[in-house]
């Protein structure tokens, strides 16, 4: 699904550079679900941005279920974004001003699917999400925890290869976090392949390899025995 | 190429962020109504100021005799100068190519009637020239001809509130109208913008007065107008020549004021000209003026939106949408607003100067207005100005990676 090797980068702080990547190897299989831990400045949500095209990478190779990822222009960018990745952010990144069913259809619109199907795929998804009587409430209305699910949605919307999460937890309670982490629990059992950054262990313990960063390496590499999200409710 | 999409889009961006919407719209309505708002003004100055020149032609001289105030040549002061039909023939021999339209006139207050209707008029005897002269318009019938100069006829041309005066049930051509006792046939009614004065007057020809009204060839009045090719300097020197040669063909001391006396328009001419331009100016600058200060409201205002939307547009584009979906978005709900807001600034200028209008007539402001196509046109600039000083931020807005636009919350 996902190979990378020798990954680095190096971010321009005035005169001086940061190498944030000092030559990262990952190798990622269909249906896993990966945890990136780390502190923060060791780079992995650097590492996620570059998996998630949001950001490039300085040197080394990227290949996404078999495309290389390469000086892609804006333009295939955005439909390879679109087609292949779903996020999830720590702060939702919704739109403010659209209520929860249109957000969840703004990746179907910008693969230019028809209104009406669009909103019927968004309705779908915000069941699976339980959210079908919020439909048309705006993100202001809505709980973290409600927020965040449709930002779940968002992110299933397009049916992606690949979801990445950045900290999806990180502004959430420990009941909702687990709520949600329950939930993308239940995508990886449906065969949908996850990446999760966090520094949080019981959140990192839910997922089913772990992989450390420290300053810009890979320090280990572990497959863990999964823990149930839903034991902890 | 209709997107309805796009525009839903568009327009949920305007309905749910008001407060931005309004405050740009707020912006572009208010340059467009202070434009046409002081642009109606001068146009209302400028209207005042030609209508003062609208009585008679520009390039007017008359010449008119007095009493001499001082002995010259061996003759004595206070002698009074008449002229003669001589006189004006003098003139055209002597500037012929210089003079472009001259008539000579001899004035006369009458008691005119028509049936029981009756009142006092002045009557002009004049040459068909004046019908130039005195800028009138026909509005039924003819004008004075040569053939009446010719064949002295007893007829009369009659201004339109002679007309609505005296032929209450009737119209007016073809009718006999008494002056003085004296049957005149009416053949044509003109009217004239130099306001009621001037349309009151009562035309004949001048062989015709003089040979009922005195049996000589005397002229009160000489009007003139100069050739208009003449630029100002030479109208000017030709009005001094003329009264030069006037003077010693009257014997009358070159320094006397009062014998006979030129006034030539041409003097005033040069004033109005330099105010027209003066005005013309004016309206440059106020044009300009609010343009600018709409343009750069405008483009600030732009500069501001695309910045608040930054981080939205990391939203898009990590969803999907390529860099020239966010430069239209964010274009095209500037162009609808700028649109519609500049339409209103129109109507909301117009409309005040529509209801202005009754009040700044005293203030020498007449019939302000300003046309559609210039409003419109400023309106068109306006939204040019938006788009393009949109564009570049909301293109190098769309250009920055989504992880930028992300970070910042």
């Amino acid at each position: 699904m996902l190979k990378i090797s020798n990954l680095h980068k190096s971010y321009a702080i005035g005169d001086s550079s940061l190498h944030v990547l000092k030559g990262i190897d990952l190798d990622i299989e269909d249906g896993e679900m990966v945890a990136i831990m780390g502190s923060s400045g060791s780079g992995k949500s650097t590492l996620l941005n570059i998996i998630g095209m949001l950001d490039e990478a300085d040197s080394g190779d990227y290949i996404l279920d078999g495309l290389p990822i390469k000086n892609l222009t804006e333009k295939k960018a955005a439909v390879y974004r679109n087609k292949f990745l779903g996020f999830i952010f720590q702060s939702f990144n919704l739109i403010n001003y659209k209520n929860a069913l249109e957000n969840v259809a703004l990746p179907l619109y910008y693969q230019g699917m028809k209104r009406k199907e669009r909103q019927e795929k968004a309705m779908f998804h915000l069941e699976k999400v339980g959210l079908t009587d919020w439909a048309h409430h705006l993100p202001k209305e809505l709980s973290g925890g409600q927020n965040q699910r449709v930002a779940i949605a968002r992110a299933l919307a397009a049916n992606p290869k690949l979801l990445l999460a950045d900290e999806p937890t990180g502004a959430l309670d420990t009941t909702t976090s687990y709520e949600i982490m329950e939930f993308i629990q239940q995508l990886n059992d449906e065969g949908k392949t996850i990446l999760i950054v966090t520094h949080e262990e019981d959140i990192a313990n839910m997922c089913k390899r772990i992989v450390r960063l420290r300053d810009g390496i890979i320090m280990e590499d572990t497959f863990v025995n999964q823990v149930r999200a839903k034991q902890n409710v | 190429m209709f997107d309805i999409d796009l525009w839903r889009e568009i327009f949920q961006s305007i309905k749910m962020n008001k407060t931005r919407s309004i405050l740009s719209g707020f912006t572009v309505a208010f340059a467009i109504s202070l434009f046409a708002i002081l642009f109606g003004i001068t146009n209302g100055l400028i209207n005042t100021f030609e209508e003062s020149f609208k009585d008679d032609a520009i390039n007017n001289i008359v010449i008119w005799p007095g009493k001499t105030t001082k002995a010259y040549k061996g003759l004595q002061s206070g002698r009074r100068i008449q002229l003669k039909n001589e006189d004006h023939d003098y003139i055209l021999d002597e500037f012929g190519d210089k003079v472009e339209f001259m008539t000579s006139r001899v004035m006369k207050n009458v008691t005119a009637s028509f049936r029981n209707e009756q009142n006092n008029y002045t009557v002009r005897a004049i040459h068909p020239d004046n019908l130039f002269i005195e800028k009138n318009k026909v509005l039924e019938g003819r004008y004075i001809n040569q053939l009446d100069i010719d064949n002295k006829t007893k007829v009369v041309i009659i201004g339109r509130l002679v007309e609505e005066d005296l032929f209450t049930k009737t119209k007016a051509v073809g009718k006999y109208l008494s002056l003085s006792g004296i049957q005149y046939k009416v053949v044509g009614v003109y009217t004239d913008e130099g306001g009621d004065d001037e349309e009151s007057m009562l035309y004949i020809p001048i062989t015709t007065a003089q040979s009922i009204y005195g049996n000589n060839d005397y002229v009160d009045m000489i009007y003139l107008t100069y050739n208009p090719e003449m630029d100002h300097d030479k109208a000017l020197a030709f009005g001094v020549l003329m009264e030069k040669k006037l003077k010693n063909r009257f014997s009358i001391a070159p320094t006397d004021q009062r014998g006979i006396r030129v006034q030539n328009n041409a003097l005033g001419a040069k004033a109005a000209n330099q105010m027209s331009f003066g005005l013309g100016l004016m309206v440059l600058v106020i044009g300009f003026g609010t343009l600018i200060a709409g343009i750069v409201g405008i483009s600030n205002i732009m500069i501001f939106i695309v910045k608040e939307r930054t981080k939205e547009i990391g939203i898009r584009k990590a969803l999907g949408a390529q860099p020239k979906q966010i430069v239209s978005i964010i274009l095209l709900e500037s162009i609808i607003i700028t649109t519609i807001s500049g339409y209103l600034g129109l109507l909301i200028g117009v409309g005040v100067l529509d209801l202005a209008t009754p009040i700044l007539e005293d203030y020498f402001i007449k019939d302000p207005g300003v046309s559609n196509t210039l409003v419109i046109g400023a309106t068109i600039t306006l939204i040019l100005a938006g788009t393009l000083a949109g564009y570049l931020p909301a293109k190098k807005a769309s250009r920055i990676k989504p992880i930028v636009a992300l970070r910042n919350d």
